[in-house]
Protein backbone atom coordinates (compact mmCIF):
# COMPACT_ATOMS: atom_id res chain seq x y z
CA UNK A 1 0.00 0.00 0.00
CA UNK A 2 1.43 3.25 -0.85
CA UNK A 3 0.53 6.75 -0.48
CA UNK A 4 0.23 9.46 -3.77
CA UNK A 5 1.92 12.57 -3.29
CA UNK A 6 -2.30 14.39 -3.80
CA UNK A 7 -2.67 12.06 -0.47
CA UNK A 8 0.14 13.76 1.32
CA UNK A 9 -0.92 17.10 0.11
CA UNK A 10 -4.31 16.92 1.61
CA UNK A 11 -3.33 15.22 4.92
CA UNK A 12 -0.67 18.00 4.85
CA UNK A 13 -3.56 20.68 4.47
CA UNK A 14 -5.71 18.88 7.15
CA UNK A 15 -2.63 19.29 9.08
CA UNK A 16 -2.00 22.68 8.45
CA UNK A 17 1.71 21.94 7.01
CA UNK A 18 2.69 23.82 4.18
CA UNK A 19 5.30 21.55 2.70
CA UNK A 20 8.21 22.50 -0.17
CA UNK A 21 8.12 20.03 -3.37
CA UNK A 22 11.13 18.38 -2.56
CA UNK A 23 9.35 18.07 1.12
CA UNK A 24 6.00 16.52 -0.45
CA UNK A 25 8.36 13.96 -2.12
CA UNK A 26 10.08 13.07 0.90
CA UNK A 27 7.10 12.44 3.37
CA UNK A 28 5.38 10.73 0.08
CA UNK A 29 8.53 8.16 0.48
CA UNK A 30 8.49 7.85 4.23
CA UNK A 31 5.26 8.11 4.72
CA UNK A 32 4.60 5.23 2.48
CA UNK A 33 7.04 3.12 4.24
CA UNK A 34 5.19 3.65 7.36
CA UNK A 35 1.80 2.22 5.99
CA UNK A 36 4.02 -0.51 4.11
CA UNK A 37 5.86 -1.56 7.83
CA UNK A 38 1.77 -1.43 9.26
CA UNK A 39 -0.02 -3.24 6.45
CA UNK A 40 2.53 -6.44 7.97
CA UNK A 41 -0.31 -6.45 10.53
CA UNK A 42 -2.55 -6.99 7.79
CA UNK A 43 -1.19 -10.45 7.27
CA UNK A 44 -2.03 -11.90 10.56
CA UNK A 45 -5.57 -13.87 10.86
CA UNK A 46 -7.75 -12.27 13.25
CA UNK A 47 -10.65 -13.97 12.37
CA UNK A 48 -12.48 -14.91 15.87
CA UNK A 49 -10.33 -11.66 17.68
CA UNK A 50 -12.59 -9.22 19.31
CA UNK A 51 -11.24 -5.71 18.22
CA UNK A 52 -9.17 -3.84 21.10
CA UNK A 53 -10.45 -0.57 22.76
CA UNK A 54 -7.42 0.38 24.56
CA UNK A 55 -4.50 -1.24 24.86
CA UNK A 56 -4.81 -0.88 29.16
CA UNK A 57 -7.48 -4.14 29.77
CA UNK A 58 -9.16 -1.99 32.36
CA UNK A 59 -12.53 0.05 32.29
CA UNK A 60 -14.35 2.88 34.00
CA UNK A 61 -11.84 5.38 35.65
CA UNK A 62 -13.98 8.29 36.81
CA UNK A 63 -13.86 11.13 38.95
CA UNK A 64 -16.70 12.31 40.84
CA UNK A 65 -18.07 16.00 39.49
CA UNK A 66 -16.59 18.20 42.17
CA UNK A 67 -15.13 21.96 40.91
CA UNK A 68 -11.45 22.33 41.61
CA UNK A 69 -9.37 25.05 41.61
CA UNK A 70 -8.85 26.49 37.81
CA UNK A 71 -5.09 28.32 36.90
CA UNK A 72 -5.01 31.84 38.00
CA UNK A 73 -5.48 33.67 34.43
CA UNK A 74 -2.00 34.86 34.13
CA UNK A 75 -0.89 31.90 34.35
CA UNK A 76 -2.82 30.53 31.66
CA UNK A 77 -2.02 33.28 29.28
CA UNK A 78 1.36 33.10 30.16
CA UNK A 79 2.76 31.44 27.11
CA UNK A 80 0.24 33.48 24.56
CA UNK A 81 2.36 34.43 21.62
CA UNK A 82 -0.39 37.12 21.95
CA UNK A 83 -3.08 38.25 24.05
CA UNK A 84 -4.87 40.95 25.59
CA UNK A 85 -5.94 41.62 29.11
CA UNK A 86 -8.43 38.42 28.84
CA UNK A 87 -7.91 36.66 25.91
CA UNK A 88 -5.46 35.20 23.51
CA UNK A 89 -5.46 36.84 20.43
CA UNK A 90 -5.28 34.87 17.42
CA UNK A 91 -5.32 35.79 13.32
CA UNK A 92 -8.97 36.90 12.44
CA UNK A 93 -11.49 34.07 12.44
CA UNK A 94 -14.17 34.78 9.60
CA UNK A 95 -16.95 33.45 7.80
CA UNK A 96 -18.13 30.93 10.27
CA UNK A 97 -19.91 32.28 13.37
CA UNK B 1 -47.01 12.01 5.57
CA UNK B 2 -49.03 14.40 3.70
CA UNK B 3 -47.40 16.98 1.53
CA UNK B 4 -50.02 19.84 2.94
CA UNK B 5 -49.86 22.63 0.78
CA UNK B 6 -46.66 22.33 -0.74
CA UNK B 7 -45.78 21.29 -4.23
CA UNK B 8 -42.85 18.93 -2.54
CA UNK B 9 -42.58 16.74 0.68
CA UNK B 10 -39.33 18.09 3.59
CA UNK B 11 -37.24 15.76 5.37
CA UNK B 12 -35.53 16.71 7.99
CA UNK B 13 -33.06 15.10 10.64
CA UNK B 14 -31.50 17.29 13.39
CA UNK B 15 -28.29 16.69 15.30
CA UNK B 16 -28.82 18.73 18.79
CA UNK B 17 -26.02 19.44 21.38
CA UNK B 18 -27.22 19.99 24.92
CA UNK B 19 -24.74 20.96 28.13
CA UNK B 20 -25.21 18.68 30.49
CA UNK B 21 -25.83 19.95 34.14
CA UNK B 22 -22.61 18.81 35.74
CA UNK B 23 -20.78 21.20 38.12
CA UNK B 24 -17.32 20.06 36.53
CA UNK B 25 -15.84 19.81 32.94
CA UNK B 26 -16.11 16.17 31.13
CA UNK B 27 -12.36 15.54 31.64
CA UNK B 28 -11.01 18.09 34.36
CA UNK B 29 -12.42 20.06 37.90
CA UNK B 30 -12.71 23.23 35.98
CA UNK B 31 -16.55 24.92 36.63
CA UNK B 32 -18.38 25.17 34.08
CA UNK B 33 -20.77 28.13 35.53
CA UNK B 34 -22.05 30.04 32.84
CA UNK B 35 -21.15 34.09 32.79
CA UNK B 36 -17.82 33.80 34.58
CA UNK B 37 -14.90 36.23 33.21
CA UNK B 38 -13.43 35.02 29.97
CA UNK B 39 -10.41 32.72 30.70
CA UNK B 40 -10.78 31.93 34.51
CA UNK B 41 -12.09 28.32 34.24
CA UNK B 42 -9.30 26.38 32.38
CA UNK B 43 -6.56 24.29 33.84
CA UNK B 44 -3.79 22.20 31.74
CA UNK B 45 -6.40 19.27 30.72
CA UNK B 46 -8.51 21.80 29.24
CA UNK B 47 -6.03 24.14 27.52
CA UNK B 48 -4.65 20.96 25.99
CA UNK B 49 -1.17 21.59 27.78
CA UNK B 50 1.52 18.53 27.02
CA UNK B 51 1.77 15.35 29.22
CA UNK B 52 -1.67 15.90 31.03
CA UNK B 53 -4.23 13.38 31.36
CA UNK B 54 -8.46 13.34 31.23
CA UNK B 55 -10.48 11.98 33.47
CA UNK B 56 -13.79 11.06 33.13
CA UNK B 57 -16.46 12.47 34.57
CA UNK B 58 -19.29 10.32 36.27
CA UNK B 59 -21.97 12.45 36.25
CA UNK B 60 -22.05 13.56 32.88
CA UNK B 61 -21.93 9.29 31.73
CA UNK B 62 -24.57 8.61 34.31
CA UNK B 63 -26.53 11.64 32.79
CA UNK B 64 -25.74 10.46 29.50
CA UNK B 65 -27.24 7.11 30.09
CA UNK B 66 -30.29 8.54 31.25
CA UNK B 67 -31.15 10.22 28.32
CA UNK B 68 -30.57 7.59 26.18
CA UNK B 69 -32.83 5.27 28.53
CA UNK B 70 -35.28 8.02 28.76
CA UNK B 71 -35.27 8.13 24.85
CA UNK B 72 -35.79 4.03 24.71
CA UNK B 73 -32.35 3.68 23.06
CA UNK B 74 -30.09 0.79 23.31
CA UNK B 75 -27.40 1.49 26.03
CA UNK B 76 -24.01 0.18 24.94
CA UNK B 77 -22.38 -1.94 27.74
CA UNK B 78 -19.00 -1.04 26.62
CA UNK B 79 -18.30 2.72 25.27
CA UNK B 80 -15.10 4.19 24.37
CA UNK B 81 -13.53 7.46 23.47
CA UNK B 82 -12.13 8.61 20.08
CA UNK B 83 -10.19 12.26 18.76
CA UNK B 84 -11.73 14.16 15.99
CA UNK B 85 -9.27 15.74 14.89
CA UNK B 86 -9.35 19.36 13.18
CA UNK B 87 -7.72 23.01 13.53
CA UNK B 88 -9.48 25.52 14.74
CA UNK B 89 -8.62 28.24 17.11
CA UNK B 90 -10.79 27.48 20.20
CA UNK B 91 -9.79 23.68 20.38
CA UNK B 92 -6.75 24.31 21.94
CA UNK B 93 -6.00 20.52 21.80
CA UNK B 94 -6.23 20.18 18.13
CA UNK B 95 -8.77 17.69 18.13
CA UNK B 96 -12.01 17.39 20.13
CA UNK B 97 -12.22 13.64 22.76
CA UNK B 98 -15.71 12.65 20.96
CA UNK B 99 -17.36 9.32 20.64
CA UNK B 100 -17.29 7.44 16.93
CA UNK B 101 -18.18 4.21 16.18
CA UNK B 102 -18.99 2.78 19.77
CA UNK B 103 -20.99 5.49 21.31
CA UNK B 104 -23.04 5.06 24.43
CA UNK B 105 -26.70 5.01 23.11
CA UNK B 106 -28.12 3.97 19.72
CA UNK B 107 -31.38 3.68 18.54
CA UNK B 108 -34.56 5.10 20.33
CA UNK B 109 -37.34 7.79 19.76
CA UNK B 110 -39.08 10.54 20.73
CA UNK B 111 -42.92 10.29 20.48
CA UNK B 112 -44.01 13.85 20.00
CA UNK B 113 -48.02 15.81 19.87
CA UNK B 114 -48.94 15.42 16.14
CA UNK B 115 -49.34 18.35 14.35
CA UNK B 116 -53.02 17.69 13.80
CA UNK B 117 -53.22 17.81 17.50
CA UNK B 118 -54.66 14.22 17.10
CA UNK B 119 -52.29 11.56 19.55
CA UNK B 120 -48.89 11.26 18.63
CA UNK B 121 -45.79 10.87 15.97
CA UNK B 122 -42.81 8.90 17.13
CA UNK B 123 -39.43 10.03 15.88
CA UNK B 124 -36.56 8.02 15.57
CA UNK B 125 -33.13 8.48 17.37
CA UNK B 126 -30.10 7.79 15.62
CA UNK B 127 -27.25 7.52 18.49
CA UNK B 128 -26.21 9.73 21.41
CA UNK B 129 -23.46 10.73 22.54
CA UNK B 130 -21.30 12.44 24.79
CA UNK B 131 -18.56 15.16 23.86
CA UNK B 132 -16.66 18.09 25.05
CA UNK B 133 -17.43 21.40 23.71
CA UNK B 134 -14.85 23.91 22.21
CA UNK B 135 -14.14 27.39 23.43
CA UNK B 136 -15.40 30.76 22.28
CA UNK B 137 -13.74 33.08 19.58
CA UNK B 138 -15.06 36.25 19.43
CA UNK B 139 -14.75 39.07 16.83
CA UNK B 140 -15.68 42.50 16.78
CA UNK B 141 -16.05 43.30 12.78
CA UNK B 142 -17.11 46.33 13.67
CA UNK B 143 -14.18 47.44 15.21
CA UNK B 144 -12.20 46.53 12.54
CA UNK B 145 -10.13 44.49 14.79
CA UNK B 146 -7.42 42.36 12.93
CA UNK B 147 -7.35 39.70 15.94
CA UNK B 148 -9.63 37.48 17.05
CA UNK B 149 -10.18 37.10 20.93
CA UNK B 150 -10.62 33.25 22.15
CA UNK B 151 -11.85 32.73 25.74
CA UNK B 152 -11.53 28.85 27.11
CA UNK B 153 -13.97 28.75 29.71
CA UNK B 154 -16.29 26.67 27.75
CA UNK B 155 -13.40 24.56 26.55
CA UNK B 156 -14.13 20.72 27.93
CA UNK B 157 -17.75 21.52 29.40
CA UNK B 158 -19.75 17.75 28.38
CA UNK B 159 -21.92 17.94 25.63
CA UNK B 160 -24.46 15.46 25.08
CA UNK B 161 -25.12 14.95 21.18
CA UNK B 162 -28.44 13.82 20.07
CA UNK B 163 -28.84 13.22 16.49
CA UNK B 164 -32.69 12.10 14.80
CA UNK B 165 -33.33 9.71 11.77
CA UNK B 166 -34.69 12.07 8.77
CA UNK B 167 -38.45 11.82 10.48
CA UNK B 168 -39.44 14.96 10.54
CA UNK B 169 -41.52 16.55 7.57
CA UNK B 170 -42.24 19.93 8.44
CA UNK B 171 -40.30 22.67 9.90
CA UNK B 172 -43.37 23.03 12.64
CA UNK B 173 -42.79 19.60 13.60
CA UNK B 174 -38.92 20.68 13.90
CA UNK B 175 -39.71 23.38 16.57
CA UNK B 176 -42.46 20.44 18.26
CA UNK B 177 -39.57 17.89 18.54
CA UNK B 178 -36.97 20.49 19.88
CA UNK B 179 -39.80 21.98 22.27
CA UNK B 180 -40.98 18.31 23.41
CA UNK B 181 -37.30 17.52 23.75
CA UNK B 182 -36.05 20.47 25.98
CA UNK B 183 -39.38 19.46 28.15
CA UNK B 184 -37.89 15.88 28.47
CA UNK B 185 -34.44 16.92 29.12
CA UNK B 186 -35.85 19.01 31.79
CA UNK B 187 -37.65 16.60 33.38
CA UNK B 188 -34.42 14.55 33.61
CA UNK B 189 -32.51 17.00 35.03
CA UNK B 190 -30.04 16.35 32.42
CA UNK B 191 -29.98 19.67 31.08
CA UNK B 192 -31.34 23.51 31.48
CA UNK B 193 -31.31 23.46 27.12
CA UNK B 194 -30.58 27.63 27.89
CA UNK B 195 -30.30 28.58 24.14
CA UNK B 196 -29.37 31.97 24.98
CA UNK B 197 -26.55 30.33 27.20
CA UNK B 198 -25.69 28.25 24.63
CA UNK B 199 -26.36 24.98 26.64
CA UNK B 200 -28.51 23.78 23.94
CA UNK B 201 -27.49 24.47 20.25
CA UNK B 202 -29.05 22.35 16.74
CA UNK B 203 -28.11 22.00 13.49
CA UNK B 204 -30.71 20.67 10.39
CA UNK B 205 -30.20 18.03 7.59
CA UNK B 206 -32.82 19.02 5.22
CA UNK B 207 -33.77 17.77 1.51
CA UNK B 208 -37.33 17.58 -0.56
CA UNK B 209 -38.58 15.12 -1.93
CA UNK B 210 -40.40 16.44 -5.38
CA UNK B 211 -42.76 14.83 -6.70
CA UNK B 212 -42.47 12.84 -10.47
CA UNK B 213 -44.81 11.79 -12.98
CA UNK B 214 -44.05 7.89 -12.63
CA UNK B 215 -45.64 7.88 -8.86
CA UNK B 216 -41.90 8.15 -7.65
CA UNK B 217 -39.84 10.92 -6.45
CA UNK B 218 -36.42 12.77 -6.88
CA UNK B 219 -34.51 14.09 -4.08
CA UNK B 220 -32.70 17.19 -3.59
CA UNK B 221 -29.89 17.62 -2.61
CA UNK B 222 -28.99 18.06 1.41
CA UNK B 223 -28.39 20.92 3.16
CA UNK B 224 -27.33 21.56 6.51
CA UNK B 225 -28.13 24.60 8.15
CA UNK B 226 -26.99 26.13 11.12
CA UNK B 227 -26.69 29.13 13.68
CA UNK B 228 -30.45 29.41 14.26
CA UNK B 229 -30.62 30.80 17.70
CA UNK B 230 -34.08 30.18 18.75
CA UNK B 231 -36.82 27.40 18.29
CA UNK B 232 -38.62 30.28 16.07
CA UNK B 233 -35.26 30.38 14.32
CA UNK B 234 -35.25 26.76 13.17
CA UNK B 235 -38.69 27.11 12.34
CA UNK B 236 -37.58 29.92 10.19
CA UNK B 237 -34.75 29.11 8.67
CA UNK B 238 -36.50 25.60 7.92
CA UNK B 239 -39.30 26.85 5.97
CA UNK B 240 -37.08 29.48 4.16
CA UNK B 241 -34.41 26.54 3.73
CA UNK B 242 -37.25 24.23 2.16
CA UNK B 243 -38.56 26.63 -0.90
CA UNK B 244 -35.23 28.03 -1.78
CA UNK B 245 -34.24 24.12 -2.40
CA UNK B 246 -37.19 23.88 -4.49
CA UNK B 247 -36.68 27.04 -6.68
CA UNK B 248 -33.23 25.98 -6.81
CA UNK B 249 -34.03 22.64 -8.49
CA UNK B 250 -36.60 24.10 -10.70
CA UNK B 251 -33.68 26.41 -11.95
CA UNK B 252 -30.85 24.08 -11.90
CA UNK B 253 -31.95 20.06 -12.04
CA UNK B 254 -29.39 19.05 -9.44
CA UNK B 255 -30.43 16.03 -7.21
CA UNK B 256 -28.73 14.24 -4.37
CA UNK B 257 -25.32 13.15 -5.46
CA UNK B 258 -24.79 16.24 -8.33
CA UNK B 259 -23.38 18.12 -6.21
CA UNK B 260 -21.19 18.24 -2.31
CA UNK B 261 -23.52 18.75 0.85
CA UNK B 262 -23.80 22.51 1.41
CA UNK B 263 -23.35 24.22 5.11
CA UNK B 264 -25.65 26.77 5.12
CA UNK B 265 -26.21 29.38 7.99
CA UNK B 266 -28.77 31.51 8.59
CA UNK B 267 -29.46 34.83 8.95
CA UNK B 268 -31.80 36.24 11.58
CA UNK B 269 -31.53 39.75 10.13
CA UNK B 270 -32.15 39.24 6.65
CA UNK B 271 -34.07 35.98 7.40
CA UNK B 272 -32.41 33.86 4.90
CA UNK B 273 -29.56 31.12 4.78
CA UNK B 274 -26.64 31.96 3.25
CA UNK B 275 -23.66 29.67 2.29
CA UNK B 276 -21.04 29.12 4.80
CA UNK B 277 -17.44 27.95 4.37
CA UNK B 278 -17.55 24.35 6.42
CA UNK B 279 -14.75 23.88 8.81
CA UNK B 280 -12.82 21.71 6.99
CA UNK B 281 -12.27 20.50 3.40
CA UNK B 282 -13.99 17.66 3.62
CA UNK B 283 -15.39 15.56 6.49
CA UNK B 284 -12.17 14.31 7.24
CA UNK B 285 -11.86 14.39 10.61
CA UNK B 286 -9.28 11.64 10.97
CA UNK B 287 -11.24 9.73 14.08
CA UNK B 288 -8.52 7.31 15.85
CA UNK B 289 -9.20 5.41 19.32
CA UNK B 290 -8.04 8.20 22.44
CA UNK B 291 -5.23 6.72 24.43
CA UNK B 292 -5.57 8.90 27.14
CA UNK B 293 -8.66 7.31 28.38
CA UNK B 294 -9.56 3.65 29.16
CA UNK B 295 -13.31 2.69 27.61
CA UNK B 296 -16.77 2.62 29.78
CA UNK B 297 -18.64 -0.48 30.77
CA UNK B 298 -21.93 -0.51 32.53
CA UNK B 299 -23.95 -3.48 34.04
CA UNK B 300 -27.48 -4.44 34.07
CA UNK B 301 -27.74 -3.45 37.82
CA UNK B 302 -26.01 0.31 36.92
CA UNK B 303 -28.49 0.52 34.44
CA UNK B 304 -31.15 -0.88 36.73
CA UNK B 305 -30.35 1.68 39.08
CA UNK B 306 -30.05 4.81 36.68
CA UNK B 307 -33.65 3.65 35.08
CA UNK B 308 -35.36 3.57 38.58
CA UNK B 309 -33.85 7.73 38.75
CA UNK B 310 -36.17 8.43 35.76
CA UNK B 311 -39.37 9.67 37.27
CA UNK B 312 -42.52 9.92 35.95
CA UNK B 313 -42.40 11.69 32.09
CA UNK B 314 -43.94 14.24 30.21
CA UNK B 315 -45.49 12.15 28.46
CA UNK B 316 -46.99 9.89 30.91
CA UNK B 317 -47.78 12.59 33.10
CA UNK B 318 -49.88 14.09 30.38
CA UNK B 319 -52.27 11.15 29.57
CA UNK B 320 -52.08 10.94 33.71
CA UNK B 321 -53.49 14.13 34.41
CA UNK B 322 -56.12 13.58 31.49
CA UNK B 323 -57.48 10.10 32.70
CA UNK B 324 -57.36 11.42 36.61
CA UNK B 325 -58.46 14.34 36.36
CA UNK B 326 -60.86 14.47 33.34
CA UNK B 327 -58.81 17.67 32.23
CA UNK B 328 -58.12 18.38 27.74
CA UNK B 329 -55.13 17.54 26.42
CA UNK B 330 -54.39 20.96 26.27
CA UNK B 331 -55.05 21.87 29.99
CA UNK B 332 -52.48 19.03 30.43
CA UNK B 333 -49.77 20.15 28.70
CA UNK B 334 -49.75 23.68 29.98
CA UNK B 335 -49.86 22.30 33.23
CA UNK B 336 -46.82 19.54 32.10
CA UNK B 337 -44.68 22.39 30.49
CA UNK B 338 -44.61 24.68 33.69
CA UNK B 339 -42.25 21.70 35.25
CA UNK B 340 -42.83 18.90 37.71
CA UNK B 341 -43.40 20.76 40.88
CA UNK B 342 -46.01 22.72 39.06
CA UNK B 343 -47.32 19.62 38.28
CA UNK B 344 -47.30 17.97 41.69
CA UNK B 345 -48.63 21.68 43.18
CA UNK B 346 -52.04 20.58 40.09
CA UNK B 347 -52.39 17.04 41.44
CA UNK B 348 -52.77 18.41 45.35
CA UNK B 349 -54.90 20.93 44.40
CA UNK B 350 -57.41 19.10 42.15
CA UNK B 351 -57.24 16.13 45.32
CA UNK B 352 -58.08 18.85 47.42
CA UNK B 353 -60.52 20.75 45.97
CA UNK B 354 -62.28 17.35 44.13
CA UNK B 355 -62.95 19.29 40.98
CA UNK B 356 -59.96 18.61 38.29
CA UNK B 357 -60.75 20.65 36.04
CA UNK B 358 -61.94 23.65 38.28
CA UNK B 359 -58.33 23.23 39.91
CA UNK B 360 -57.02 23.27 36.38
CA UNK B 361 -59.02 26.78 35.20
CA UNK B 362 -57.20 28.48 38.51
CA UNK B 363 -53.71 27.42 38.04
CA UNK B 364 -53.88 28.40 34.48
CA UNK B 365 -55.18 31.38 34.92
CA UNK B 366 -54.67 32.96 38.59
CA UNK B 367 -51.78 31.21 39.49
CA UNK B 368 -49.61 31.40 36.64
CA UNK B 369 -50.52 34.59 35.96
CA UNK B 370 -49.23 35.74 39.39
CA UNK B 371 -46.08 33.59 39.11
CA UNK B 372 -45.70 35.97 36.06
CA UNK B 373 -46.26 38.83 37.39
CA UNK B 374 -43.94 38.57 40.30
CA UNK B 375 -41.72 36.57 38.55
CA UNK B 376 -41.67 33.84 41.03
CA UNK B 377 -41.36 29.60 40.55
CA UNK B 378 -44.26 27.77 42.73
CA UNK B 379 -41.76 26.38 45.18
CA UNK B 380 -41.82 30.54 45.82
CA UNK B 381 -45.48 31.01 45.35
CA UNK B 382 -47.17 32.08 49.20
CA UNK B 383 -50.80 29.74 48.86
CA UNK B 384 -50.24 26.29 49.30
CA UNK B 385 -52.18 23.88 47.67
CA UNK B 386 -53.83 22.90 50.64
CA UNK B 387 -55.04 26.90 51.28
CA UNK B 388 -56.14 26.86 47.63
CA UNK B 389 -58.09 23.51 47.50
CA UNK B 390 -59.91 25.18 50.96
CA UNK B 391 -60.52 28.29 48.87
CA UNK B 392 -62.11 25.83 45.74
CA UNK B 393 -64.05 24.04 48.35
CA UNK B 394 -65.87 27.11 49.28
CA UNK B 395 -66.53 28.35 45.52
CA UNK B 396 -68.07 24.91 44.93
CA UNK B 397 -70.22 25.11 48.12
CA UNK B 398 -71.60 28.12 47.15
CA UNK B 399 -70.24 30.09 49.63
CA UNK B 400 -68.35 32.46 47.36
CA UNK B 401 -68.72 33.92 43.67
CA UNK B 402 -66.06 33.93 41.63
CA UNK B 403 -65.42 37.83 41.54
CA UNK B 404 -65.38 37.32 45.76
CA UNK B 405 -63.06 34.07 45.43
CA UNK B 406 -60.64 36.29 43.14
CA UNK B 407 -60.78 38.95 46.00
CA UNK B 408 -59.94 36.29 48.76
CA UNK B 409 -57.13 34.78 46.76
CA UNK B 410 -55.40 38.28 46.20
CA UNK B 411 -55.50 38.79 49.63
CA UNK B 412 -54.51 34.95 50.29
CA UNK B 413 -51.18 36.12 48.54
CA UNK B 414 -50.70 39.42 49.90
CA UNK B 415 -51.22 38.29 53.52
CA UNK B 416 -49.62 34.57 53.09
CA UNK B 417 -52.69 33.42 54.74
CA UNK B 418 -55.17 30.43 54.49
CA UNK B 419 -58.79 31.07 53.01
CA UNK B 420 -60.35 31.69 55.96
CA UNK B 421 -58.43 34.59 57.48
CA UNK B 422 -58.47 36.10 54.12
CA UNK B 423 -62.52 36.17 54.06
CA UNK B 424 -62.26 37.62 57.54
CA UNK B 425 -59.81 39.90 56.99
CA UNK B 426 -61.65 41.34 53.97
CA UNK B 427 -64.31 41.38 56.01
CA UNK B 428 -67.02 38.87 54.28
CA UNK B 429 -69.61 37.65 56.37
CA UNK B 430 -71.10 34.76 54.98
CA UNK B 431 -74.71 34.79 54.41
CA UNK B 432 -76.71 31.50 56.30
CA UNK B 433 -78.53 29.56 53.73
CA UNK B 434 -81.98 30.10 55.83
CA UNK B 435 -81.17 33.72 55.78
CA UNK B 436 -80.63 33.80 52.17
CA UNK B 437 -83.66 31.71 51.37
CA UNK B 438 -86.08 34.65 53.26
CA UNK B 439 -84.68 37.26 51.53
CA UNK B 440 -85.43 35.38 48.11
CA UNK B 441 -88.71 34.34 49.02
CA UNK B 442 -89.69 38.21 50.33
CA UNK B 443 -88.25 39.03 46.72
CA UNK B 444 -90.08 36.97 44.65
CA UNK B 445 -93.80 38.07 46.31
CA UNK B 446 -92.45 41.41 46.23
CA UNK B 447 -92.40 41.47 42.01
CA UNK B 448 -94.99 40.04 40.35
CA UNK B 449 -94.25 41.44 37.51
CA UNK B 450 -90.79 39.83 37.31
CA UNK B 451 -91.79 36.62 38.37
CA UNK B 452 -94.03 36.64 35.43
CA UNK B 453 -91.75 37.41 32.96
CA UNK B 454 -89.73 34.98 33.99
CA UNK B 455 -92.71 32.26 33.86
CA UNK B 456 -93.34 33.26 30.64
CA UNK B 457 -89.59 32.02 29.66
CA UNK B 458 -87.57 35.14 29.78
CA UNK B 459 -85.24 33.97 32.59
CA UNK B 460 -82.80 37.20 32.09
CA UNK B 461 -85.51 39.33 34.14
CA UNK B 462 -84.50 37.04 37.04
CA UNK B 463 -81.24 39.90 36.95
CA UNK B 464 -83.63 42.63 38.72
CA UNK B 465 -84.58 40.52 41.50
CA UNK B 466 -80.33 39.84 42.08
CA UNK B 467 -79.57 43.58 41.61
CA UNK B 468 -82.35 43.85 44.42
CA UNK B 469 -81.23 40.99 46.89
CA UNK B 470 -77.11 42.35 46.10
CA UNK B 471 -78.65 45.91 47.68
CA UNK B 472 -80.22 44.57 50.45
CA UNK B 473 -77.18 42.68 51.65
CA UNK B 474 -74.10 42.98 49.48
CA UNK B 475 -72.76 39.81 51.14
CA UNK B 476 -74.79 37.26 49.56
CA UNK B 477 -73.70 35.45 46.19
CA UNK B 478 -75.59 36.39 43.33
CA UNK B 479 -75.46 32.60 41.74
CA UNK B 480 -76.78 30.90 44.83
CA UNK B 481 -79.79 33.82 44.94
CA UNK B 482 -80.56 33.01 41.55
CA UNK B 483 -80.77 29.56 41.80
CA UNK B 484 -82.95 29.85 44.61
CA UNK B 485 -85.21 32.44 42.86
CA UNK B 486 -85.97 30.47 39.70
CA UNK B 487 -86.22 27.54 41.99
CA UNK B 488 -89.16 29.24 44.09
CA UNK B 489 -90.73 30.79 41.19
CA UNK B 490 -90.71 27.39 39.26
CA UNK B 491 -92.15 25.92 42.74
CA UNK B 492 -95.29 28.45 41.99
CA UNK B 493 -96.34 27.65 38.75
ZN1 LIG C 1 -9.90 22.35 33.13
Amino acid sequence: MTLTRQEIEKVAFLARLILTPEELDEMTGQLGRVLEYMALLNEVDTEGVEPLAHAVEFANVFREDHVEKSLDREVALANAPHRDDECYLVPAVLGDV
Amino acid sequence: MSMGDRPYKIVIGLEVHVQLLTESKLFCGCSTKFGAPPNTQTCPVCIGMPGVLPVMNRKAFELAVKTGLALNGEIARFSKWDRKNYYYPDLPKGYQISQYDLPICRGGYLDIPAEDGEGTRRIGIIRVHLEEDAGKSMHDEKAGRADSRIDLNRAGTPLLEIVTKPDLHSPTEAKTFLTELKLLLNYLEVSDCNMQEGSLRVDANINLHIPTDDGGHVATPIVEVKNMNSFRAVERALTYEAQRQYEAFLETGHKLGDVPKQTRGWDEDAQITRPQRSKEESSDYRYFPEPDLVPVTITEEELERIRATLGELPAEIRRRLQTTYQITAYDSDVIVNQGRAFVDYYCRLAQGCGDGKMAANWVQQDVLRTLNERQWTIAQFPVSADNLAELLRKVRAGELDTAKARMVFAEMVEQRCSAAEAVQRLGIVQVDEGELRRLCEELVAANPRVVAEVKAGKDKAIGSLVGQAKKRNPNVNPARVKEICLELIQRQA
